[in-house]
């Protein structure tokens, strides 16, 4: 059966052990993951989790219900039919040279409207985000140059439009800056 | 009322408001001021084990048959992982249990000490829910939380690990009125439209079967089913678990499926052009080989739990819900009508494959020692049985009329589940008839029980199907291994004088003429009572399904020349 990226989002109990439940069960259940981020949500108590996974539909509705059975998680939805904003970030450490240093500030900055948040006489350090597609195309370019680190948070993502996938279950707090927490990645 | 009480006060007084009587444990270290507190509540009555396995497993028979929560207490460390066993066989069977164990004092959590071991991270894959305390005062509503998740939706064990610092720390109790859980609803009640749909295909279908599972008895739907099969003339068939569910004798019931399952009811789903499966979840035991499973067949699946749909079998009409509920709004649609042609059909298929009968031999075959168990207490008895050949030997030739009268170890197959299960369930049902049809391997797996069972006196009758091996492993070495009998067979020991030395009367049978006046001396002897049943050492358990094939392709019993044939 053919396999395609999937996006699941979940609304989970901010409490002790749930990271590890999650992935308990993907792993038992004998699945993938591609990325998995972790974040507070608009909810204060709630944690909102977006897992990247590679695999057939029915495999995949297969796992989100059985996530959908972790007591903590208090909602999934499978987002991956639906039009979504996703996003990643990455870090990259780049080897740099006199002779390099400009073509790859031009190429970070130029083409790809990333930032340069570091700069040694030996290396640069990027910082973009956007799509997978787009984070993976830049460090493909930057592999010229010789990587030296790097690091990535994995996909977020959200649906466009006003209705979201997942219940309001509170008062919305548009104070709380949102963060992300990377956990896992897994190229 | 508020009032101030140390955590095990909590703990104990929770247990009382969540209507629990009886704790299988053991204690230790961690669980003593757990232990210190029980005589202030003489409501609560501990039973001490040999092991904690047994525990778990007795708490588990006492939930099966009494449809409560069953209770166990284990220590820390050693004692809690010892529970683990017993805490995935109810997993895997939809039990509802609760587990306590103790855990080291706060200040010594992570600090890898005596006895400690991260039970709530070993169990997370085998529990339903768990909970690692860290203040006395959540422990009430952790414990009705506990208790409430245990015993709703699709049933199975909670743990809570409580470190032994908090038993002793005083707060604040009040026990909550109400459960505050956003992210566990269980549906209970089946969507109407996919209702409506499930009755069009049982009034269109020609050749409709019903498979059902534990789920019935979980959700106590048996006039519910009855009435639909009656109703529709629908033929059942059932799992292992599913036994009880429906009467056996009942013309409808077809016995149960799988791989060793009644013939005729494996080629009545083979042929069916419509399965109706009900609180079961397509078990490889009991599908055969899944992708050759009910061909022609439309299938509904009604379950409670919507993991369940589609896993293992794609599903035609889902209903996610309560057998109890949802069969009840099937009914109102499902049409009267008497299917003449195909109950005329499998009854024929029945005539022709008559697996339930017992061959005429003057050999001690099990077979015919599980029947007699089941004449002499007119089918009264609750059967329990480990896993392996008696179990199977079990679940064909006793004839299970009362509902819910089979305690069996299904999913995770537990060898040492008979002895501690038995005890179990005849706490949980004193005034009846147990009867653990045990094997001689999984009976000294758990024989430390004898003691328990002494030393509180239940009436527990004991039969071991004795043939000096393991026998289910060494009939798959017989078909598939060329009989290569390697590390099965079983040499002693004398169960007599073992159950001498328990002080339990037993006595041994070795010729066929002495089975029933063996059976009625149990029956007549007040408190436990053992028998050793030295059978035929190389019986098979027929019908079969060899692995990987499907259930229409299943082996009967050969006759006793074509065994001789084959060198037996």
């Amino acid at each position: 059966m053919a396999t395609m990226k999937r996006t699941l989002v979940m609304l989970v109990e901010d409490k002790p052990g749930v990271l590890n439940r999650v992935t308990s069960m993907i792993r038992r259940r004998n699945f993938n993951i591609d990325s998995i981020t972790v974040g507070h949500s608009v909810t204060p108590g709630l944690s909102r989790m977006v897992i990247s996974v590679d695999g057939a539909t029915t495999a995949v509705e297969q796992v989100r219900k059985q996530l959908d059975k972790i007591i903590e998680v208090v909602k999934i939805t499978d987002i991956s039919e639906e039009n979504i904003i996703s996003r990643e970030l990455a870090l990259i450490k780049v080897e740099s040279t006199p002779d390099t240093r400009a073509e790859i500030v031009r190429i970070a900055t130029d083409v790809y409207r990333a930032n340069v948040v570091d700069f040694t006489p030996e290396s640069i350090i990027i910082e973009i985000s956007g799509d997978e597609d787009k984070v993976n195309s830049l460090i493909d370019l930057l592999r010229g140059f010789g990587v030296i680190e790097l690091a990535r948070t994995g996909r977020i993502a959200i649906t466009r439009g006003k209705l979201g996938p997942l219940p309001k279950t509170g008062e919305e707090q548009p104070k709380r800056p949102k963060q992300k927490k990377p956990k896992h990645q897994n190229n | 009322m508020t009032t101030k009480l140390k955590g095990a006060q909590i703990l104990c007084q929770s247990l009382i408001n969540e209507g629990v009587e009886t704790i299988f444990g053991f204690p230790g270290g961690a669980v003593l001021p757990l232990y210190d507190t029980l005589p202030q509540y003489p409501q609560l009555r501990h039973i001490l084990v040999r092991h904690e396995q047994a525990a778990a497993h007795a708490a588990d028979a006492y939930a099966r048959v009494t449809g409560k929560v069953g209770v166990c207490f284990a220590t820390s460390g050693p004692g809690a992982t010892n529970l683990v066993t017993g805490i995935a066989n109810a997993h895997l069977d939809s039990v509802p249990m609760v587990a306590i164990t103790g855990q080291v004092a706060r200040p010594f959590i992570g600090k890898d000490a005596f006895q400690e071991i991260d039970i709530t991270g070993i169990t997370v894959p085998i529990t339903k829910h768990s909970y690692a305390v860290r203040k006395a005062e959540e422990l009430g509503t952790i414990i009705k939380e506990a208790f409430y998740i245990a015993n709703t939706g699709r049933p199975g064990p909670v743990l809570i690990d409580i470190p032994k610092d908090v038993f002793d720390e005083e707060a604040n109790f009040k026990y909550p009125d109400t459960i505050d859980l956003a992210g566990y609803e269980p549906t209970t009640h089946g969507h109407p439209l996919q209702i409506k749909k499930a009755a069009k295909l049982i009034n269109e279908a020609k050749r409709p079967v019903i498979i059902t599972g534990r789920g019935i008895i979980i959700s106590k739907a048996y006039s519910e089913l009855k009435e639909l099969a009656e109703k529709a003339q629908i033929p059942i068939t059932y799992t292992l678990l599913g036994i009880g569910g429906f009467p056996e004798s009942h013309v409808l019931s077809f016995g149960m499926l799988g791989m060793h399952g009644m013939a005729y009811a494996n080629l009545a789903i083979d042929s069916a052009d419509l399965v109706i499966a009900i609180g079961m979840r397509f078990d490889d035991r009991a599908t055969a080989n899944v992708s050759r499973f009910a061909t022609q067949a439309q299938i509904i699946h009604i379950d409670i739990d919507p993991a369940e749909i589609g896993k293992n079998l794609k599903i035609t009409v889902p209903i996610v819900g309560d057998c109890k509920n949802v069969l009840t709004e099937l009914n109102k649609l499902v049409e009267s009508q008497p299917r003449v042609k195909w109950i005329k059909e499998i009854e024929q298929l029945r005539h022709d494959h008559p697996s339930h009968t017992i061959r005429e031999t003057e050999d001690l075959i099990p077979q015919y020692v599980i029947r007699q168990i089941y004449e002499i207490t007119k089918g009264n008895a609750t059967i329990v049985t480990g896993v392996g050949q008696h179990q199977m030997w079990s679940a064909q030739h006793y004839v299970y009329d009362k509902p819910n009268s089979l305690v069996s170890s299904g999913g995770l197959g537990t060898m040492g589940f008979e002895l501690p299960a038995g005890m179990g369930a005849k706490v949980g049902i004193p005034n009846e008839i147990v009867w653990t049809i045990a094997g001689d391997g999984g009976f000294q797996m758990t024989i430390q029980e004898l003691a328990t069972i002494v030393q509180e006196n239940i009436g527990l009758k004991i039969a071991i199907m004795n043939n000096g091996y393991l026998g289910m492993v060494r009939q798959w070495q017989e078909l598939f291994y060329q009989r290569r009998y390697v590390a099965t067979p079983l040499a002693g020991p004398d169960f007599l004088k073992i159950a001498d030395a328990y002080g339990i009367p037993a006595i041994r049978v070795e010729h066929k003429i002495d089975v029933i006046p063996a059976i009625q001396k149990a029956m007549d002897t007040d408190g436990p009572f053992l028998i050793d049943f030295r059978i035929e050492p190389e019986e098979n358990v027929y019908p079969m399904v060899a692995p990987g094939a499907s259930l229409a392709e299943i082996l009967e019993e050969p006759s006793k020349d074509e065994a001789s044939l084959a060198g037996k």
